[in-house]
């Protein structure tokens, strides 16, 4: 299941037992799945057309009158073209506004760089007030809509267009045990002392094969799930670095400021090893089938198996 | 709150002057403050102080020894530079002491250089990227409506300020949910930062804009306090659409040397023509 498909299910289930949820988008709605929940409550619908900028202020209008409004659109549109009504309007006065952005990253191919979100972590981290999660699966997302609604305050969650594979068990287990998604929190899904592998968003299931492959040349490594990463999980991160000495990170954005530039600035302060950087270099990529673009720009399972054993190099 | 008689009363000659003095003691405020500050924006915020003298001391209703309460007419200063003549109003109806107005824009002060709805009680949103208040009025009129609430929604806008795209976003968007819950006000004074509005970029013919967008359109002499209570009356009773209303107004207004002088839109008054500023406002 895509994690906007998780999120439009969540956003239904929540909107009954929560009457002050309303949901706002910006011609999208079809897309970014508010329109289940537009179909079910259409009076708490609020469908702005092309109109990304109104939306956004209008959100925050909404908040200061108690209502905890979700304004979806993809990403690009959720951040960069509302850079500063967000801003302004919502993240300074601390107001209770969630922005759920789907189509992040560059996983919604085809469509080409013009609608890629590789630079919005970066963007939204930099707000103060504001919180970003980046769920991995369907069940973290419903995880993290439900952890929006118990937050009050500016929240942007990163969602994406794919099918995803499926990483936790239903109902948010690992192992089957029952995990609690936090704010400011992040899972632990193996343990090792060689390396370890920190990862967000879509890039969660390609570490754990990476992981697997690493593992079967005998280096025992670490994976995490960096779900927030503001606030981030600092004593994770420092324990990590300090159990294993090798950090690589892995993330479906710019390597600079996302994922990798949120461990690194941690690391860099508190335990400082070698570290890597898997994302996207800098460059806004192309069009193309989304397989074929993961591969081309760097955002496999092998790219993060030759960013680790070049980590352990610098360790040795 | 209504220091001037009661929403209903009539508008006679009586509460005319009485609201007119509370305007000239407005006026004085903003003066005396941006002096004090050392900078700020005294020329928009003297166009607009007979609107906001009109709305907090008669039109709205509100509480400010309850500045939450859940039923309250909303405020919502777009051309949020113009925070001093809105600062002294909330002062003045005893949001915060009057002391307060002398720490405008200093370090540790409640009242920044442009509102913050957090650090200032009575404001009800963070405002000054212009073209956003008109949106977050969106927001506040149909929150009213899920919650079945009568209060109405007053937005106060420069005419600079409408160059902004999201204002006709927002125009727009209003009166397609036909928000007639919501007021939006333009000052229009007729200059911005760099110069005379026509010259910067062109706005006329404004009310047949906002008419083309939907909206039921007044035009009054925005310092005339009988139009302006008349026309905030009128709104109430127009169904089904959002009501603008323009109001022509002078920048710098009331004071000779200050009207229709581009260099008031931002730079404050020095000592020497405070003084003679307030012998005018007197």
């Amino acid at each position: 299941m895509a994690t906007r498909d998780a999120y439009g299910k969540t956003l239904v289930a929540l909107g009954r037992i929560n009457k002050d949820i309303v949901a706002l988008d910006a011609d999208l709605s079809t897309s970014t799945r508010t329109a289940w929940f537009g179909k079910e409550f259409p009076e708490r619908f609020f469908n702005f057309g092309i109109a990304e900028a109104n939306m956004i202020s209008a959100a925050a209008g909404f908040a200061a009158c108690g209502k905890i409004p979700f304004a979806s659109t993809f990403a690009v549109f959720a951040t960069g073209r509302v850079y500063n009504q967000f801003r302004t309007s919502v993240a300074y006065p601390n107001l209770n506004v969630k922005v759920v952005a789907t189509h992040s990253g560059i996983s919604i191919g085809e469509d080409g760089p013009t609608h890629f979100c590789v630079e919005d972590i970066a963007l939204m981290r930099a707000l103060p007030n504001t919180t970003v999660l980046i769920p991995a699966d369907a069940a973290e997302t419903e995880a993290a809509v439900k952890a929006c609604i118990e937050h009050v305050g500016p929240i942007y969650l990163r969602l994406g267009r794919p099918k995803v594979p499926v990483i936790f068990e239903e109902s948010y287990k690992w192992t089957g045990e029952p995990l609690t998604f936090k704010i400011g929190g992040s899972v632990t899904l193996r343990e090792g002392g060689d390396l370890a592998i920190i990862a967000s968003g879509l890039m969660v299931s390609e570490a754990l094969k990476a992981a697997e492959e690493l593992e079967k040349e005998g280096i025992r490594t670490m994976v995490i799930d960096l779900y927030s990463i503001k606030p981030i999980d600092e004593d994770t991160l420092v324990k990590a670095a300090k159990e294993t000495g090798a950090i690589v990170t892995a993330e479906e954005h710019n390597v600079l400021g996302g994922v990798g530039s949120s461990v690194a600035e941690v690391l860099v302060e508190t335990v400082p090893v070698p570290m890597v950087k898997v994302g996207i270099q800098d460059t806004f990529a192309e069009s193309g089938p989304m397989n074929d673009i993961l591969v081309k720009y760097g955002l496999t399972a092998s790219n993060i198996i030759e960013a680790a054993k070049k980590v352990l190099k610098r360790k040795e | 709150m209504n220091t001037a008689g009661g929403k209903d009363a009539p508008h006679n000659e009586q509460l005319i002057n009485e609201l007119n003095k509370i305007a000239l003691e407005i006026r004085r405020d903003i003066l005396m403050m941006t002096t004090n500050a050392g900078s700020g924006h005294p020329g928009g915020s003297l166009s607009a102080a007979d609107i906001i003298t009109a709305l907090y001391f008669h039109h709205m209703r509100h509480d400010p020894k309850n500045p939450k309460w859940e039923d309250r007419d909303r405020f919502i200063l777009s051309k949020g530079h113009s925070c001093p003549a809105l600062y002294a109003a909330l002062a003045r109806c005893g949001y915060f002491p009057r002391e307060a107005l002398w720490t405008l824009r200093k370090v540790g002060s409640i009242l920044q250089g442009h509102p913050d709805m957090i650090k200032t009680p009575g404001l009800e949103a963070s405002t000054g990227n212009l073209g956003q208040g008109l949106s977050i009025g969106i927001g506040m009129a149909l929150a009213a409506r899920l919650d079945h609430k009568d209060y109405q929604v007053y937005v106060l806008l420069g005419d600079g300020e409408i160059d902004e795209g999201q204002v006709w976003e927002a125009a727009m968007a209003a009166s397609h949910f036909h928000l007639d819950n919501l007021v939006a006000t333009v000052d229009l004074n007729g200059l911005q930062l760099d110069g005379y509005t026509g010259d910067i970029m062109s706005l006329e013919p404004v009310g047949d804009k906002w008419r083309a967008f939907g909206w039921y359109v007044m035009e009054i002499d925005g310092h005339n306090m009988r139009e302006i209570l008349d026309a905030l009356d009128m709104a109430e009773r127009i169904k089904y659409k959002p009501t603008a209303i323009i109001a022509h107004t002078i920048k710098g207004k009331g004071v000779s040397f200050m009207e229709n002088q581009v260099k008031f839109h931002g730079e404050a008054l020095s000592e020497e023509q405070l003084n003679e500023a307030l012998k005018e406002l007197s």
